[in-house]
């Protein structure tokens, strides 16, 4: 079970690469169609652009990670002793070495885990949920971070969090673009059959990043409810995790979360209205989550 | 090519012999590992007990009998002959229901809660008491893969050549003994 949840883990890692290879050199191409009359050019600077982006992100991703959710790395186990023993607790028993640790500071409790695999991973938790929570529902969210990292779901996440976060890069490059002068280059094109290349660059911009966070939620949801599963198997207390979940749920969204990361956190940071059924959201519905768990 | 097949064979019994051979060693290393990861934690809870009866010198009324008890059952420990896992565990499973209610009844003292000095002990001993119960949880499981390797065929027959011992499961005190059983099925894979 475990050993296929790794090895799915790091296939689909392969694919979530490749689409997003392909759809990150689609927006290239369409961006160049858009702006300089060539889809080579666009590609080429697309594919610069994410080659780049995932050399940083994987020698880097730890880091890259933190930074973009304002965490602070604690070294020592003074700086904060719960939740120190707490995570060397469940990297015992989930046999993976002892991650690095940091600490955001928001009053929303909330936490996540990533890295490149359970030798290079961090765990990181806000100072909302150190206060929050006792030390029953603490080890209930670490277990859960420790089976994304055991799992392999940190590096799933953090590939596809890097590309997601390049391909917003670009569409962000080129929504500038459009305010500050694109249209120049345009006016002295013909129309005809570009109105139709037109429309098809818009769109792209336009669906791709979409693309990009549905693919990422879809990764996203089924991997919580797993390891919650995994987290019980290794606290063996359901009850911690369930209070903890229920006291992430009943309580105000994060301030400064990174929106590129919302789908690496234990619980949806932004706390979205869940109307849509499940389509668009980060996160399985809390309700959902906790009665698993209580069926256990 | 009779001669061929024999020799092929033969080579093919050596590599299973050596490697199941050395997946028992493996296993009984970690077994052996795992205990000393117990141990370690063991001489930690030892060595935090006379901080506890020193910081809580100052409050006359502390649970005086209770506390008396910790350290008799700490000195008995220490007295245990190294070998004995089962009468350790046995005397640290009691030690571990009197420091448990000890924490319960610190709630009764709010100047000692107040105290940074014993808070920080509070969470040092937890943090000893929940790192015993995991690497226990790891001991026997490591025992539970053991035991496998020397009971089943082919590789009993190795075992018993070079006469491995099968080592006991750690007992667990009853108040952990309502560990759920996790049931991944509910939770299907994602498609």
């Amino acid at each position: 079970m475990l050993y296929d949840q790794i090895a799915m883990n790091k296939r689909r890692t392969g694919y979530v690469m490749f689409g997003f290879g392909v759809l990150t050199l689609a927006i290239g191409a369409a961006l160049g169609y858009l702006f300089w009359n060539s889809w080579f050019s666009g590609t080429v600077i697309a594919a610069i652009v994410a080659v780049v982006y995932m050399l940083i992100m994987i020698s880097q991703s730890t880091n890259v990670v933190m930074s973009m959710n304002h965490a602070r790395e604690i070294t020592d186990v003074s700086q904060a002793p719960q939740l120190w023993h707490l995570i060397e607790d469940m990297a015992m028993v989930a046999q993976v070495p002892m991650p690095r640790v940091f600490i955001i500071d928001d009053a929303s409790p909330n936490a996540f885990a990533t890295g490149n695999d359970p030798q290079h991973a961090a765990v990181a938790v806000t100072s909302g949920i150190l206060s929050r929570l006792n030390r029953e529902e603490m080890e209930g969210v670490i277990g859960h971070e420790m089976s994304h990292v055991r799992n392999y779901d940190i590096r799933l996440q953090t590939i596809a969090l890097a590309l997601s976060a390049a391909i917003s890069l670009l569409v962000n490059f080129a929504s500038n673009w459009f305010w500050w002068g694109g249209s120049r280059r345009r006016d002295d094109r013909d129309s005809g059959g570009n109105v139709i290349g037109l429309v098809i660059s818009v769109f792209l911009i336009i669906l791709a990043p979409l693309a990009a966070s549905i693919a990422q939620m879809a990764l996203s949801r089924n991997r919580e409810y797993l390891a919650d599963a995994s987290s019980v198997e290794l606290t063996r207390n359901p009850q911690g995790l369930i209070s903890a979940l229920e006291k992430i749920d009943d309580s105000a969204p994060m301030k400064e979360a990174d929106p590129n990361s919302a789908a690496l956190y234990i619980s949806d940071p932004f706390k979205h209205k869940q109307k849509f059924a499940d389509l668009f959201a980060t996160h399985p519905p809390m309700a959902a989550r906790i009665a698993r768990l209580e069926k256990m | 090519m009779v001669a061929i097949i024999l020799v092929i064979v033969l080579v093919l019994l050596v590599v299973w012999y050596i490697s199941s051979y050395n997946g028992l060693i493996r296993t009984r290393t970690h077994v052996q590992e795992s205990w000393s990861q117990i141990d370690v934690q063991l001489k930690r809870r030892n060595d935090l007990i006379p901080n506890l009866v020193s910081t809580t010198k100052g409050y006359a009324n502390y649970e005086q009998s209770t506390l008396k008890k910790v350290v008799a059952l700490r000195n008995q420990l220490t007295e245990v002959p190294a070998g004995d896992h089962q009468q350790t565990m046995e005397v640290s499973n009691q030690l571990s229901t009197t420091l448990r209610s000890l924490f319960a009844l610190s709630e009764n003292y709010p100047d000692l809660k107040a105290n940074t000095q014993f808070t920080q002990l509070m969470e040092e001993l937890t943090n000893t008491e929940n790192k015993i119960s995991y690497s226990r949880q790891l001991y026997n499981s490591s025992v539970a893969s053991l035991t496998v390797k020397i009971q089943s065929f082919p590789s009993n027959i190795v075992a018993k050549v070079h006469r491995f011992q099968e080592s006991d499961y750690l007992q667990v005190p009853e108040e952990e003994k309502t560990a759920p059983k996790v049931n991944f099925d509910d939770f299907g894979q994602d498609k």
